[in-house]
């Protein structure tokens, strides 16, 4: 039996092979570590630490022996380096914190490890989360596994390329304009954006805090299940974090058997398993800027769905286009007074020399943050601003109840979940829009409006498609549910995958 | 010209919670510096904020004692800025929707009774301290400290309108509102901690005019005296700024205790822009009906309502009322004496509290629950004085002997020992006014010449023969009736 991660095709394999004892944590930390380093070209890795790693496999192991082991005892994972960790540095890709190590864990970390989940350590990301394809890191880009040349996506982007290299079982990511949902897609791995409340913020270094939410990457939506499940739950330590979602207590428990009830709903008709379901398509995402081929694989793959017996319906989300300006006034606001406490009076990066305090600060941010967080700080600044306010920040408000109510629309009696791609192209080659900054910016458009009305969104892959190298990238579909269906948006998608093997491709080889 | 002041306070009010306003940390004061400060309190990277439901029941509280509405929906924001000591450069305040709306207090200067309407009240969070003076870094280079025990304290600001329209009038609106706060156990009411902070926002017009004059804010004002004196300070500087052909610049100013004036911190071009927005971290405050009758049960009854039941049960005149309804304490001790006398007799006490008690504890520097000679002894030792047994002037005498201990402040036991009892005898009393007439024929022929003094002189005369224990009324009927006859 091999000891390698990647010789497990799913989660329930490896939880097989944990449960039996055909391999322990520690081996199998032990192997992953390796392959981590074996693969440290991607620069997926921040910072690994084979002692931390190692201690927490051994107390998996002792979990297990003591009879107290839970599904995901012993399973390797990693975490986007915005979830603050004890032990490995938390350093959001910044050089503003790139010595800080937090006194406390996140909550979705202190989840997992309490669960038994190993980490094999910190995981490259966009500067504080702000990017779309993991080229903001101070730490330098991370390279995509299918093709090195080419972008990961981002901000997770290293949390999809070392699925996609099937370094770990699963990793964490966050997303607050798409951030997992489309490094998911650009590296060909399966990853939800839960519903705004579903999960616990703390610990998870804020960007837009109205817009944030923490989700998981992994090979496949039955992967996704147990580390979603694990990672939700209300928190009392977020004041955001949903107490009931459906009239259940927000616990874990909750998403995973929503996913069992909707798969044996299904199971009930085997050629037609997803009969009565009701895919919305909205027209808006098929529109001018999408690239033919990413379209061609999205509706390949909902032709596939109906072949599993749904049925295909037009809705329109008629403000989708507003989402790029809503989204870039409001995250960016938050956000510049999220990032105002980086000062360098506490702990972060401090100026080695000043002239007084207001010095000290600005010299500190202005050599502690890069050119993508300064952007976006200024632009925050600016719409929050006396006499700017009303014309900016109220006004993005106010599209972004509209874009909520679109999907609302849509949603009650018209559809059950709303499917289409999520990004308008493959993979760009990195340093593609270096002169452009914000082109990156418009290729948001199919991700933004799902963080403004806080439903839960995933991408799972669906094909591929030549990027600019030549070499074949992965496309992601979207599935789109109402609040706190993410159960159910697992179930569908599962249905997909048992069906296809889009999500059985590795990207092991070409790494 | 004649001018016209205008003044309305903002009043800071450290809210009594035995953790901060959005974290679990102690409030505790005086401990050593950053002991009570965790991550939220600190801003550490994820860290976020969670509402401290007892911060909002004192909000309500205040609410309900002041006669305002308690927002059912309010929502808090942040003021950003950068500042050392605010640890995440910005505070959580609340900026749109308060959660307390309008209200009134009222109190009296001198026997006007006033009322002065509140615009709102608000709940924050308290910023830390800059340690500049004399502070060293660690290589013994001269350095600012920066200690967050401070930061995350609860806070309500409580906003009147600029309803004042003198020194005097500010000063017993703060201590009246003062008062409530630690009436209402809502505040310790400890202005040398900080805990209740006055801004004083002063601006003077024309009498007649119905605009408002420039305004200036006056910030560090820690006394209620120094309060009255930074007031005057400023309006006259604003007035002989203007006599002079000058005009008042808006701007935020410092009172400087020792030099006794007020100067420009900041002005209104300095102000910052502190781009308020709701803070997406914190869902509205929603307060149920439920919540406000809950508390609505548990509230003591207050000083306003104290006031009209002393008017109405004891006969007070309104300011007496007020004066022994300003406090809590001063009102259970009153009520305290007032029930141990007879019917009808709540005047005496009255008169005593407000007299002697009250001097003697100003003299001390004492508060009314520290007063050695406890509300049942006052209440033994007014009997005396209402029995005859004793005249009112040497119950005085026996109250101090009773501060100070003496017989265990048993005021009998004081009466017994110094012999003090009164002299109520007719016959004892007339024989020493007899011998005091015979000794001063000349002082008896100047009152029957017309001279009213020459009555006091007699009875100053007696009262030393009877070494003051004779009954002062007794006296005076006695003596005139044999000076008239």
């Amino acid at each position: 039996m091999s000891t390698s991660l990647h010789s497990f095709t799913s989660l329930a394999s490896l939880q097989d092979a944990l449960s039996k004892g055909t391999i322990s944590a520690t081996e199998l930390a032990q192997d992953a570590l390796a392959h981590a380093k074996t693969y440290g070209e991607l620069n997926a890795f921040l910072h690994i630490d084979d002692e931390l790693t190692l201690a927490q496999a051994r107390q998996a192991d002792q979990l297990r022996a003591k009879g107290q082991a839970t599904t995901l005892t012993g399973v390797p994972i990693a975490h986007k380096d915005v979830f603050v960790t004890q032990g490995w540095r938390s350093t959001a890709g910044s050089k503003m914190l790139a010595d800080y190590v937090s006194p406390f864990d996140a909550t979705v970390v202190d989840k997992l490890l309490k669960a038994g989940c190993v980490s094999l350590g910190k995981l490259n990301c966009d500067e504080f989360a702000m990017g779309s394809g993991n080229e903001h890191s101070v730490f330098g880009p991370t390279l995509n596994p299918w093709d090195h040349s080419a972008v990961p996506g981002g901000s997770s982007g290293a949390s999809a390329a070392v699925v996609a290299a099937r370094l770990v079982m699963a990793a964490t990511g966050t997303d607050t304009g798409g951030s997992v949902r489309q490094p998911a897609a650009l590296c060909g791995v399966s990853g939800i954006k839960p519903t705004y409340g579903a999960v616990s913020r703390y610990g998870m270094i804020a960007y837009g805090s109205s817009l944030d939410q923490a989700g998981p990457l992994a090979a496949s939506a039955e992967d996704l299940v147990d580390i979603l499940d694990c990672m939700s739950g209300f928190d009392e330590r977020d004041a955001t974090s949903a107490e009931v979602c459906h009239g259940q207590p927000n616990k874990a428990g909750r998403i995973k058997a929503e996913f069992q009830q909707a798969t044996e709903q299904f199971q009930l008709d085997t050629s037609k398993p997803l009969k009565g379901l009701r895919i919305g398509v909205p027209e808006e995402y098929f529109g001018e800027g999408l690239s033919s081929e990413v379209g061609a694989c999205v509706l390949a793959a909902i032709a596939q769905f109906e072949a599993l017996g749904a049925t295909r319906v037009s809705v329109s989300l008629p403000n989708t286009k507003l989402s790029i300006p809503a989204y870039y006034v409001i995250a960016p606001a938050e956000a510049s007074s999220n990032l105002a406490r980086y000062d360098g009076v506490r702990y972060g990066h401090r100026s080695a020399s000043y002239t007084d305090l207001a010095d000290m600060t600005s010299k500190s941010r202005a050599e502690g943050f890069g050119a993508e967080v300064q952007r976006r700080i200024l632009v925050g600044t600016y719409v929050l601003s006396h006499g700017y306010y009303d014309a900016y920040y109220l006004q993005a408000q106010r599209l972004r109840r509209m874009i909520a109510q679109d999907f609302q629309t849509a949603l009650n009696g018209q559809c059950d979940v709303i499917m289409g791609p999520v990004t308008p192209s493959v993979a760009k080659p990195i340093g593609a829009n270096e002169s452009d900054p914000t082109a990156d910016w418009l290729a948001d458009i199919y991700t933004l409006s799902v963080n403004l009305a806080g439903l839960p969104g995933m991408s799972i892959p669906c094909g591929f498609a030549l990027g600019q190298s030549g070499k074949k990238l992965p496309v992601g579909l979207q599935i789109i549910g109402n609040y706190f269906d993410e159960g159910k948006l697992l179930a569908i998608a599962n249905q997909f995958q048992k069906v296809t093997d889009w999500h059985q491709q590795s990207a092991r080889q070409s790494a | 010209m004649t001018w016209e002041i205008v003044i309305g306070l903002e009043t800071h009010t450290q809210l009594l919670t035995e953790t901060k306003i959005f974290s679990g940390s102690s409030t505790r004061f005086g401990a050593l510096p950053n002991t009570q400060a965790n991550e939220v309190d600190l801003a550490l990277p994820g860290s976020l904020p969670v509402m401290n439901r007892t911060a909002v029941d004192r909000a309500i509280r205040f609410g309900l004692a002041v006669g305002a509405t308690v927002a059912p929906r309010s929502i808090f924001a942040r003021k950003n800025y950068f500042y050392p000591d605010l640890p995440k450069n910005y505070q959580i305040t609340q900026f749109e929707i308060p959660v307390v709306i309008g209200g009134s207090l009222s109190f009296f200067v001198g026997d006007q009774e006033k009322v002065v309407n509140l615009t709102r009240a608000h709940l924050e969070e308290d910023a830390g301290k800059s340690l500049h003076d004399d502070f060293e870094g660690p290589h013994g280079e001269s350095s600012t400290g920066i200690d967050l025990n401070r930061a995350g304290t609860p806070l309500l600001e409580i906003v009147s309108e600029p309803e004042m329209r003198s020194a005097a009038e500010a000063v017993a609106y703060a201590k009246t509102l003062h008062s409530l706060v630690v009436w209402l156990g809502i505040c310790d009411g400890n202005m040398q901690e900080g805990s209740f902070r006055i801004d004083a926002n002063v601006s003077v017009r024309p009498v007649g005019q119905k605009e408002f004059g420039t305004r200036c804010e006056i910030k560090n004002v820690n006394s209620f005296r120094f309060l009255e004196r930074a007031i005057q300070y400023e309006v006259r500087r604003q007035i002989e700024l203007i006599e002079d052909g000058g005009t008042v610049v808006q701007e935020t100013r410092l009172y400087d205790s020792d030099k006794d004036e007020t100067r420009s911190m900041r002005s209104k071009e300095d102000a910052h822009d502190y781009r308020y927005f709701p803070d997406p971290d914190l869902p509205p405050l929603v307060i149920a009906q439920s919540w406000i009758d809950e508390i609505k049960q548990t509230m003591p009854e207050l000083p306003a309502a104290l006031r009209a039941r002393f008017t109405k049960t004891y006969g007070l005149p309104a300011p007496e009322a007020a004066q022994l309804s300003s406090s809590r304490a001063l009102a259970e001790y009153f009520e305290q004496v007032v029930q141990t006398l007879p019917e009808g007799q709540a005047k005496i006490a009255a008169n005593w509290i407000m007299g002697e008690v009250s001097a003697t504890l100003n003299r001390e520097e004492k508060d009314i629950t520290d007063c050695p000679v406890k509300a049942e002894a006052l209440g033994s030792l007014l009997l005396r004085i209402i029995e005859g047994k004793i005249s009112n002037k040497i119950a005085r005498d026996v109250f101090a002997a009773m501060w100070t201990g003496e017989h265990d402040g048993n005021a009998d036991a004081i009466i017994e020992a110094k012999g003090l009892t009164q002299i109520n005898d007719a016959g004892a009393i007339s024989a020493m006014i007899d011998s005091v007439l015979a000794d001063n024929p000349a002082i008896v022929a100047e009152y029957k010449a017309g001279k009213q003094k020459a009555f006091n002189s007699l009875v100053g005369q007696i009262m030393k023969a009877a070494k003051g224990k004779a009954n002062p009324q007794q006296v005076n009927d006695l003596l005139k009736s044999k000076l008239d006859t």
